[in-house]
């Protein structure tokens, strides 16, 4: 069961919507196959991004991947603790180790994101 | 052999892997773990107690007869002939060319019958080329790749373990040396070479007994905190030792002067081997390009395929890259221009849209404490 007030994208994003921010994540889904994740890289304050383009790097021993804006706005904070302790995005994905705050910017695409209930389809059919 | 057109092979273990929960890839045509718990886990504990492998991908190549010794020898770079009964060394097959066929160990097992053991992801060349090159030698090739399992002990406590399920008398089995035996009742060859930069054996058995061999030493061994590591840790061990893979640091457009390990490379043998001409080209010219270590001094990881600059000149690309669980900072073998090869040259790796300060260190990254 993934936590059902979030919302998600199939690049295995999580989103917490509270008024005009969205914070952002990877699921724990994500975290599991990428496994041990050891270095993060995050964007500089006030970047404009556009929904589903690359906002940040996640990288695990294994290998390089992209997280993605699940929504289009602006960054106004980034999980600082990361950079000493991307491991957190292995024990607690959807907690410490949330990753960008996003200002939304007019809807930013919000209702473009899947549900709870369909990105558990997605993962179940994985 | 395996060909990436046609299913993927299993292991003998492939149940085992499954019920360990290990998260499975295709690998050279083979499905193997490529973790069970994770990466650094696995990594750790073959650093600092031991780990259990299957590599029943690898091939294993038979060669027996009166000239198996002399045709080995004009089909690999080294003089197997040289060898002494129980011993092995490493060894390359090139191509005509000069350049890299495969990386090899070659184990004598009598006067004239030899093992070569070559990556899962050339066997089946190899096993081709060595057919071709052994024409008009009384010898006889035998790939059993198929027939033969492959499980791997490595880690400091790997002898202690394997002590205790083993006729083989390890205290006299030195570093790149085989015995016949038995391992857990089955019998097996056992060697003591490995991929970790670790002490440990490989033992070789039927792959219809294979499961006996890896259920005694995980179960024998679990009071000295054995864990099965799969390939991924198996990758960032031998980064860490400095060991070479084929595809990453060694290829058919690289000659064994290249990649440092001309030593390999018998110019003063007799007679000629396939290779020898543009290998001694090679060395007259000297190198073109040199492998090197590097430590990533800022912040990112340098990736198979990256590029090294000095200054705005590009003068080489990274082979293989990682976090180094042990060191915690990222390491990386690379190409780059002979100029730029000496230890403490600073030099910058392309690191997405940056370019990262990197230094040039000694290989390896790790040597096990004596």
């Amino acid at each position: 069961m993934v936590p059902q007030d979030l919302r998600y994208t199939k690049e295995h994003e999580w989103v917490r919507v509270e008024g005009d921010l969205a914070t952002v994540g990877i699921t724990k889904y994500a975290a599991e196959q990428l496994g041990d994740i050891v270095f993060v890289e995050l964007p500089e304050l006030g970047r404009a991004v556009a929904q589903f383009a690359p906002v940040g790097v996640i990288e695990s021993v294994k290998a390089v991947s992209d997280l993605f804006a699940p929504v289009g706005g602006e960054v106004v904070e980034t999980n600082a603790e990361l950079a000493e302790k991307p491991e957190l995005l292995n024990s607690d994905p959807m907690g410490r180790g949330w990753m960008v705050r996003i200002r939304v910017a007019g809807g930013g695409g919000v209702d473009r994101l899947l549900d709870a209930a369909a990105y558990e389809k997605l993962t179940s059919q994985a | 052999m395996a060909q990436s057109l046609n299913s993927p092979l299993a292991t003998p273990l492939a149940d085992r892997h499954a019920a360990l929960g290990a998260r499975i890839v295709e690998f050279a045509g083979w499905l193997m773990p490529l973790q069970y718990t994770g990466i650094l886990e696995e990594h750790r504990a073959v650093r600092s107690r031991a780990g259990l492998f299957d590599l029943s991908h690898m091939g294993e190549l038979f060669l027996e007869g009166p000239e198996a010794a002399k045709a080995l020898s004009y089909a690999l770079t080294t003089d197997p002939a040289n060898l002494k009964v129980g011993r092995a060394h490493y060894s390359m097959i090139c191509f005509p060319e000069g350049g890299v066929l495969d990386d090899l160990i070659v184990y004598r097992l009598a006067d004239e019958r030899f093992m070569v053991v070559a990556n899962a992801s050339n066997a089946g060349a190899v096993s081709d080329a060595l057919v071709e090159r052994l024409d008009g030698f009384r010898v006889v090739l035998d790939d059993r790749s198929l027939a033969t399992a492959l499980v791997a002990v490595q880690g400091p406590r790997a002898a202690g373990i394997l002590a205790r399920l083993t006729d083989v008398a390890l205290d006299g089995l030195r570093y790149y040396a085989i015995a016949e035996g038995h391992v857990a009742g089955i019998p097996a060859l056992v060697a003591r070479t490995g991929y970790t930069g670790e002490d440990g054996f490989e033992i070789f058995c039927d792959v219809a007994v294979a499961a006996t061999v890896w259920d005694a030493l995980l179960q024998t061994g679990k009071a000295d905190g054995v864990v099965p590591v799969g390939l991924g840790a198996r990758d960032t061990l031998r980064l860490e030792a400095g060991m070479p893979l084929y595809g990453n640091e060694l290829g058919a457009d690289t000659t064994p002067f290249d990649a440092g390990l001309g030593r390999v490379v018998g110019l003063s043998k007799e007679g000629d081997f396939v290779g020898r001409a543009a290998l001694e080209r090679a060395r007259a010219d000297g190198p073109r390009k040199k492998l090197v270590g590097l430590v990533v001094r800022g912040r990112g990881i340098a990736r198979h395929g990256y590029e090294v600059f000095a200054g705005d000149r590009r003068i080489g690309v990274v082979t293989s890259g990682t976090l180094s669980p042990t060191l915690g900072e990222p390491i990386a073998m690379a190409y780059v221009t002979p100029s730029e090869s000496e230890p403490g040259t600073i030099v910058a790796v392309g690191i997405r849209d940056q370019r990262v300060q990197a230094e040039v260190v000694p290989l390896p990254f790790y040597k096990r404490p004596a």
